[in-house]
């Protein structure tokens, strides 16, 4: 079963400059993602960031995900 | 024809069509049910796809909007976001503004 933590370092992974917080249960997970990359995108731009970073784990490992990405300071 | 382009001919054909897992009287994902209560609430008139009842749909969207997820919204041919989006353009007020024509 997936963690929270697993999600947390891939995401981090991929996103070096994120900052992640992920809550869950193993079936559904509440991910919260700040970073300045985030700063002048669109929110679509910016949750394609995070699933990128995901790739395939949305596919095989990740049931249900809800996302809120944050620009730092905003 | 190409499943992208008869992806291409709904959402350009509808003003606002929800991609969805079950329909509204009967969404089969928790996800789908709250985008459907969020389209309810704006008092918005939208069509939706099953993308449970066509395999190809439902693997071609994730293609179309570079977007791995179910539900995804489109208003007059343009990709919105899936449900976590749509939340915050309903508490911001923006999404009634997107889904009323200027």
């Amino acid at each position: 079963m997936v963690t929270p933590e697993e999600i947390k370092t891939w995401i981090e992974e991929k996103l070096e400059s994120a900052v992640v917080e992920v809550e869950g249960d193993g079936q559904h997970f509440y991910a919260t993602v700040s970073s300045p990359d985030f700063a002048g995108k669109s929110m679509v731009v910016q949750h394609q960031m995070v699933y990128a970073a995901l790739g395939d784990k949305m596919k095989a490992d990740i049931h249900a995900l809800s996302m809120k990405t944050v620009v730092p300071g905003e | 024809m190409d499943i992208q382009e008869r992806i291409k001919e709904i959402v350009e054909g509808s003003g606002v069509v929800l991609f969805m897992k079950g329909n509204t009287d009967f969404p089969q994902c928790g996800f789908s049910g709250r985008a459907v209560q969020i389209l309810q609430a704006c008092g918005s008139e939208f069509e939706t796809v099953d993308v449970l009842a066509d395999d190809q749909i439902r693997e071609g969207i994730k293609v179309y909007s570079n977007w791995p997820t179910i539900p995804q919204l489109y208003i007059r041919g343009e990709f919105v976001g899936g449900s976590d989006i749509m939340l915050e353009l309903y508490q911001s007020g923006d999404l009634k503004d997107q889904l009323t024509p200027s």
